[in-house]
């Protein structure tokens, strides 16, 4: 018995928008933290710190998110833990999120011009202060716009949690589906549910990035 | 300790090497036709009738805001109730096609942007044709200021062709998945899989370095 694409099918669909919202804000978490791990040490004078950052970026860069994900997952398996598909696409989100964010805003710690770093050393400021008071503070204005963007980006990446068996707005979508089969309805609600949530934060990084763009032409 | 057993894998390589030439000739064949599309889209979006322009405007909100694997599911299975049915590897490229054109137009769109208005002015005073001013003055430059961007874009293009194995199209994901369920040995199939994605994105980074110095011999003038 087909079921028909109704009210409460639709629901169902929104209601599993919890799970991307989520996922998303634990792979943002956690990315936030590694991704600042690894802008710190793409810009450290420990050079194996660099080549190690330079490296875990390049890896996750140059890889398609989905392996990651099966990598995790699978790989769970292997160092003992039990198979979680929730488990293995939060920390593979959170590291793919953590390569991410640690390029970009090394571009942001880059971005502050090097007088700022010089001037807090004449000022006798050690790593750690000028880092915590000087460049950090700036990096952060410049990176809010480029950090909102990657956001989208994350949002839209948590779909293919789907694919290795986490119930998420995707994954609800295709159940959905398989009892309707109307494919049509379905994954234009689930689209227009996506687009909800990342249009906005679009919008508002184009925003910003105009704003900051026309402040430093000044 | 797990012990790794690579030689299934290794045995059955060439079955992954089929897959990764397919997913090469998708990116490829996407990237050209993704590249037509947005340079159109572009095109469109600075200089073409008000309506063009909303109606990219709309088609670029509307993708760059939705997942990729949802825009894989709803034009392979949601199209054929508008009466387009497609192969799987046919709405791989078509998705594929659809996705790079929207990221690609604000690409090319910001490259065209930044051409100064005096060399579309100086263009015409030396009479050259509509087509000629924005196939030399316009598209030349803008692509190539932009094409450090734009080769990053089809870098993750190809690393995103790896979902539509979700509908089945046989590309290397695919062949892993295929391998995977044959030999149990997940985690050394999808250790090579990655590798070779890895292996490729290398190697389209050198190809693009190849051809952005073949193209783009003269200096860059400012």
């Amino acid at each position: 018995m087909i079921r028909v694409f109704g009210w409460n099918e639709f629901l169902i669909i929104v209601v599993a928008a919890q799970w991307t919202i989520a996922l998303s804000a634990i792979a943002f978490a956690g990315g936030t933290i590694g991704g600042l791990l690894m802008a710190l040490m793409r810009v450290s004078e420990v050079r194996a710190f660099r080549r190690f950052a330079t490296g875990f970026i390049r890896l996750f860069q140059g890889t398609p998110l989905l392996m990651q994900l099966f990598l995790v997952y699978f790989g769970m398996n292997i160092f003992g833990f039990a198979i979680n598909p929730w488990i293995a696409a939060a920390v593979a989100l959170a590291l793919h999120a953590s390569a991410f964010l640690g390029e970009i805003w090394r571009g942001c710690i880059e971005a502050v011009p090097k007088g700022q770093r010089e001037a807090a050393t004449a000022l006798g400021l050690r790593y750690y202060h000028s880092m915590r008071h000087v460049i950090l503070p700036q990096a952060t204005r410049i990176a809010v716009a480029p950090t909102v963007g990657f956001l989208v980006q994350l949002i839209k990446g948590t779909s293919l949690a789907s694919i290795i068996g986490f119930t998420e707005l995707t994954r609800q979508g295709q159940i959905i589906n398989n009892a309707t089969f109307s494919p049509f309805f379905v994954f234009g609600t689930v689209a227009a549910i996506y687009f909800l949530l990342c249009w906005p934060l679009s919008l508002v990084a184009r925003r910003m990035e105009t704003r900051f763009s026309r402040a430093t032409a000044r | 300790m797990y012990d790794f057993n690579f030689a299934p894998v290794l045995a059955a390589f060439d079955q992954l090497l089929i897959g990764a030439w397919l997913t090469v000739r998708l990116s490829c064949a996407a990237m050209l036709i993704g590249l037509a599309v947005s340079i159109f889209c572009a095109w469109g979006k600075t200089s073409g009738p008000k309506m063009l322009r909303a109606v990219i405007d709309g088609y670029i909100e509307i993708i760059r805001n939705t997942p990729f694997l949802v825009q894989i599911f709803f034009i392979y299975f949601g199209m054929p109730s508008l009466g387009l049915r497609l192969s799987p590897n046919s709405a791989a490229l078509l998705a594929l096609v659809v996705n790079l054109g929207a990221y690609g137009t604000e690409i090319i769109r910001a490259g065209i942007e930044s051409i100064h208005k005096g060399q579309v002015e100086a263009g015409w005073a030396l009479g050259l044709s509509r087509a000629q001013i924005f196939r030399y003055i316009i598209m030349k430059p803008a692509l190539r200021t932009v094409f450090p961007a734009l080769t990053s874009q089809f870098i993750y293009l190809m690393l995103n062709t790896s979902v539509v194995s979700v509908i089945s199209a046989d590309d290397l994901t695919a062949a892993g998945n295929d391998l995977q369920s044959a030999t149990f040995a997940s985690f050394e199939v999808y250790i090579t899989v990655t590798l070779i994605y890895l292996a490729l994105s290398v190697g389209f980074s050198a190809l693009f370095y190849a051809i952005e110095k073949m193209a783009f011999k003269y200096p860059l003038s400012r």
